[in-house]
């Protein structure tokens, strides 16, 4: 696997950036043909950053600054299928408004990254943190790269071009961050050297360009029911073909930058008998009290998901088929569902195997409600309850609400 | 009426695309409706005014006189009897139960 040269390695800069400046650093890096966005909160810094850089001539990104978010992917469905590497950033009300797109977009098979901080879905209207957004779109057929924090969103952004445009897969990824957590947090994190990144995400070959007049090409047909599903069936091929791309690619920039990624990362799971399942930025805070409950003796272990869609099911039962209680954490409601939507997949995921641990479910964090480290600790010790009576309770509940 | 061959999933361009252009003439129209449309050779005086409204291309011609109806295509919309000028027309809708 290739390494960073010498040179490269002294170049590597450490910087203090928030989360969305994150994102726009890696963008100024990627340099895209097109970006194509209307600012939401808390995403906005990403596309005020990024339009300082093309105003300062940083980047030869073509910049439409759109009059909503609907037109914001429509322009990016259009300039990917004219051949173009495309991105765009948003999030809550503003995904909400993409929605009709996001589906056309995955089902023409246009490779394109989108940036997303999360934010929760009116109503009541609330700016802050909560996965409702994504979460609401997950079975449109993009893939979902979920971010600990501003490292992993500047890296993810990176490898997310390289998901989306493997040959294999073609299919629209999303990179996400926790709203104001992970966006407006200032944290100190390794930014690539330029040309390291442009090697990593190489030259964009288009499949299939509209622009290439000599061979035209049609986007956008329609179908009767004689033809749809075989258009569906043919479609899940990237979904089916990227956990393996996932991984290359995490390895194969782990390999250059030393940060390694896969579906899922585990941590202190060796061992465990007690795991929370989590993703994006309360997952620092769980690996903190893990560390605190391993010095009091409770055998603590975290499995975050990274990739949510697809969902990496055999990964996720074989690192927690060892344990005897799980706590599922969910920053969405249910809906009228058995569970949060990370809590139906951990639990179905689990369902082949033979002794299955215990799995609850907790919704936290809605709106951006805090989650004091206090009441992570009460999950781990209700786990260890649960392993200890064999006594589940309540299957899905509430973390840090009155009542 | 000769049926479309339908292609399996494995066989179809990425991201519903269509490569080929202009294939739209293999996509088989004609069973969409269940009426069907005749035509009368002996009152057509070829006057083509159907071939003109056509929608479809879908009247048939030869050396400058009208030959039949491509039945593959037809959608039995109705325009070519509308503008048909002899009496009786030369063009005729018939319905599903007489077909
Ligand atoms: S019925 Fe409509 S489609 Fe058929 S030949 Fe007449 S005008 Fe064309
Ligand atoms: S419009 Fe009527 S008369 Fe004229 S060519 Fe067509 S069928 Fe014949």
């Amino acid at each position: 696997m290739e390494k960073g040269t010498l040179e490269e390695k002294k170049s590597k800069r450490r910087v203090s950036l928030t989360g969305d400046d994150a994102i726009a650093e890696a963008m100024r890096q990627i340099n895209p043909h097109v970006v194509a966005a209307y600012p939401i909160t808390p995403s906005t810094q990403v596309v005020e950053s990024f339009a300082r850089f093309v105003a300062d001539g940083l980047v030869d990104t073509e910049f439409v600054a759109t009059e909503s978010e609907h037109s914001a992917m429509s322009a990016c469905v259009g300039a990917a299928a004219g051949g173009g590497r495309v991105m765009t950033v948003t999030g809550s009300q503003g995904l909400a408004y993409m929605f009709e797109v996001l589906g056309v977009t995955s089902g023409l098979r246009l490779p394109m990254v989108m940036a997303i901080a999360n934010r929760a879905l009116n109503s009541p209207l609330n700016i802050h943190g909560d996965h409702s957004d994504t979460m609401a779109m997950r079975d449109m057929g993009w893939i979902h790269l979920y971010s600990e924090n501003g490292q992993e969103a500047y890296d993810n952004t990176i490898q997310a071009f390289r998901i989306a445009e493997n040959p294999n897969v073609r299919t629209p990824v999303l990179v996400a961050i926790d709203g104001f957590q992970t966006s407006h947090m200032v944290e100190t994190l390794t930014v690539e050297p330029d040309n390291l990144v442009k090697r990593f995400i190489g030259e964009y070959i288009a499949s299939y360009p509209m622009l290439d007049i000599d061979n035209p090409v049609l986007y956008g047909a329609a179908d009767r029911p004689d033809y749809y599903m075989e258009h569906k069936r043919s479609q899940l091929v990237g979904m089916i073909n990227a956990p393996e791309v996932i991984q290359q690619v995490g390895q194969e920039y782990g390999a250059l930058t030393g940060r390694y990624y896969g579906l899922v990362e585990e941590y202190r799971m060796e061992d465990a008998e007690h795991a929370i399942v989590v993703m994006s930025a309360t997952a620092g805070s769980v690996k903190d009290v893990i560390d605190q409950l391993r010095e009091e003796g409770v055998t603590a272990g975290l499995l975050k998901v990274r990739a949510f869609r697809p969902f990496p099911a055999e990964e996720v039962a074989k690192s927690l088929s060892r344990t005897k209680s799980v706590a599922v954490l969910d920053r969405c409601g249910t809906g009228g569902a058995q569970g949060g939507p990370l809590f139906l997949e951990v639990r179905a995921a689990l369902y082949e195997e033979k002794s299955p641990p215990q799995v609850i479910n907790y919704i936290y964090g809605l709106g951006g409600r805090d989650l004091p480290l206090r009441h992570i600790k009460d999950v781990y010790l209700r786990l260890r309850e649960i392993a200890r009576t064999g006594e589940r309770g309540k299957l899905v509940d509430f973390l840090n609400l009155r009542e | 009426m000769k049926k479309e061959k339908l292609k399996k999933w494995q066989e179809l361009p990425i991201g519903g695309l269509i490569l080929d252009m202009g294939n739209s003439s293999e996509t088989q129209t004609g069973d969409w409706n269940p009426n069907r449309l005749v035509w009368h050779d002996d009152t057509c005086t070829h006057c083509l005014l159907c071939w003109i409204n056509c929608p479809d291309a879908s009247i048939k011609v030869k050396d400058s006189k009208m030959i039949g109806i491509d039945d593959y295509h037809c959608k039995v919309c109705g325009i070519c009897v509308e503008v048909c000028p002899t009496k009786p027309k030369s063009l005729e809708i018939i319905s599903e139960e007489v077909a």
